[in-house]
């Protein structure tokens, strides 16, 4: 994103009748910032599910089949131990380990797939566009597009937006 | 437009009819030429606990809603109180089911003639008075508490708010007693029959299940309402939270499980590990059954969002649900009272549950019938009409 616009509105109820209006004239909504969780904006955005879930399952299920495997190379051929007299395969002692690496495995995936999808994390550069979105203030960041940045502003203006600026190099 | 008031039509009632003569039928076959006196009583026991089971988790359910002063579950509540009046029936059947005779057959440690050192020890506590006294006190705590909660809750159709605080207070008592009442009442009527052992995990072990057991039937009983014609006003987002709440019962019961058996087969003590030994003797297939019904099918298939909300996929796993805590109780009690060798599963079982079955119903229905299907002056009605959920 190199050039984008943001504008902002000071009442949730304003930004969802805003933001509905401005992806109904066409223009690209890349992020809304909200000093709070505002009730249906998700849908309002026309955000898609998110598929974190996805990668929860996928890793759970990488941790789940590692841990078992290991445990079970360890215990029958690498290093078996006699233990109270079980047999060096038994699944019941294997259950405790296998479930930990699942919750750690798909603990991990979904938080590093967080960081990626989200680009934070250690290191990442951060832009504050308002500072007072964090108070309240209901920031919206438009793409924008060089053809139609005459288009792009009028159509904010007339959602209601305010304190319309652009942005970006 | 959406019926306020439910009627038991002929055709259903009759329905319902055929299936209790059904249960009495198989009920006659087995006294009177069939497996035998201990297998009738172990099924009997068995379906009595069961359906008292599914009738206090639907008190559950409304009392924690109430304690929790959540929204959601007002438009659906009243299935939930409907369901809890087999509380009183079953009590009932379950204290003749002990009188008639059911005690010797079913409890080993009633025969005071014979009775080992182990046994002796424990004479303190396992003896028939002191087992009447508290099987007097825990359903007449259930059924005192039932008809109050009940009652409040009809009340609360006046739009008083008195009765709404009234309420949380009864539903506190409620929760508390019953979560200390099913320990006890598992201790005497499951795990006595095994006098032998013990497990300290027990009572809640029985308490996930009769959880899980109790949720999936009230989806189900929720989806025949739905399919007759009332509560249309039923979504996807109050189907998704009961999805929830099966999907975390099935976990939750599976943990437990695996906590019980995982000490006992580490500790390899024979007093302990007698239980399981039978089991996996005798009852090699339904061991694993009860895992794969209980857990891996309700796990598997309701992990994503959509099978949550979707009544296709969750009627019918409620359904092996509600199947595979019947197996799961089954291999609790009949192990211990009719023995490995002789025990199975035939008409007098399936036909007694089923008859069971069309008394709950019976039962539930008829107290449907009693109040409007929806309390609409309850303060959080309209909350319950609007609910969203995204997760």
């Amino acid at each position: 994103m190199s050039k984008y616009i943001t504008a902002y509105y000071s009442d949730e109820v304003d930004l969802l009748k805003g933001v509905k209006l401005i992806r109904s004239k066409g223009l690209e909504i890349a992020d809304v910032l909200t000093p709070f969780p505002v009730h249906g904006l998700d849908s309002v955005m026309g955000m898609k599910r998110s598929r974190l879930s996805v990668v929860a399952f996928a890793g759970g299920a990488i941790g789940a089949i590692s841990g078992f495997a290991f445990q079970t190379w360890v215990f029958t051929s690498a290093y078996p131990i006699n233990f109270g007299g079980k047999p060096l395969f038994s699944v019941p002692s294997f259950i405790p380990v296998t479930f930990e690496l699942t919750v750690l495995f798909a603990a991990f995936a979904m938080v590093i797939a967080f960081f990626i999808t989200n680009k934070i994390g250690p290191g990442a550069k951060t832009v504050i566009h308002d500072e007072r979105i964090t108070d309240d203030r209901f920031l919206v960041v438009v793409k924008m597009d060089e053809t139609k940045s005459d288009n792009a502003l009028s159509i904010l203006k007339e959602a209601g937006a305010q304190g319309i600026t652009l942005k970006g190099e | 437009m959406d019926k306020q008031k439910f009627q038991l039509n002929s055709n259903t009632r009759n329905i319902l009819f055929a299936m209790i003569g059904f249960g009495l039928l198989s009920l006659a076959y087995g006294m009177f030429g069939g497996p035998g006196a201990k297998r009738v009583a172990a099924s009997l026991l068995l379906n009595n606990i069961y359906f008292i089971h599914i009738g206090l988790v639907g008190l559950f359910f409304v009392t924690v809603h109430a304690i929790a002063e959540s929204g959601w579950q007002t438009s659906i509540q009243r299935v939930g109180e409907a369901m809890s009046a087999f509380i009183p029936v079953g009590s009932v059947l379950l204290l003749l089911l002990f009188v008639l005779g059911g005690m010797p057959l079913l409890f080993e440690w009633t025969h005071t003639e014979h009775l080992d050192a182990l046994l002796l020890k424990k004479v303190a506590y396992l003896n028939v008075p002191f087992f009447y006294v508290r099987f007097f006190i825990i359903t007449g705590a259930w059924v005192i508490l039932w008809y109050f909660v009940r009652k409040t809750s009809l009340q609360m159709d006046t739009g008083d708010l008195k009765y709404f605080h009234r309420m949380r207070t009864l539903s506190a008592i409620f929760v508390v007693f019953l979560a200390l009442s099913t320990v006890v009442a598992s201790w005497d009527w499951l795990m006595s029959i095994d006098a032998h052992w013990f497990s300290t995990l027990y009572g809640w072990y029985v308490f996930s299940s009769m959880l899980a057991a109790g949720i999936a039937l009230y989806i189900i009983l929720l989806f025949l309402l739905k399919q007759m014609g009332y509560m249309q006003h039923v979504n996807v987002e109050h189907i998704h939270d009961l999805g929830k709440y099966l999907f975390g019962f099935s976990i939750f019961w599976a943990y437990l499980w695996i906590s019980q058996y995982l000490l006992i087969w580490y500790a390899n003590i024979p007093e302990e590990t007698v239980y399981f030994y039978v089991r996996q003797k005798y009852f090699p297939n339904l061991f694993y059954v009860n895992l794969i019904l209980n857990f891996v099918i309700p796990f598997l298939a309701l992990m994503t969002r959509n099978s949550k909300r979707t009544f296709a996929v969750l009627v019918p796993v409620s359904v092996i649900v509600f199947i595979g805590h019947w197996v799961d109780l089954y291999q609790m009690i009949t192990p211990g009272v009719v023995g490995g060798e002789e025990a199975g599963i035939g008409l007098l079982e399936i036909g007694l549950t089923i008859g069971y079955l069309g008394l709950f119903f019976l039962v539930t229905f008829f107290s449907l019938s009693k109040a409007p299907l929806v309390p609409e002056k309850h303060p959080f009605h309209k909350e319950s009409l609007e609910y969203h959920t995204n997760y």
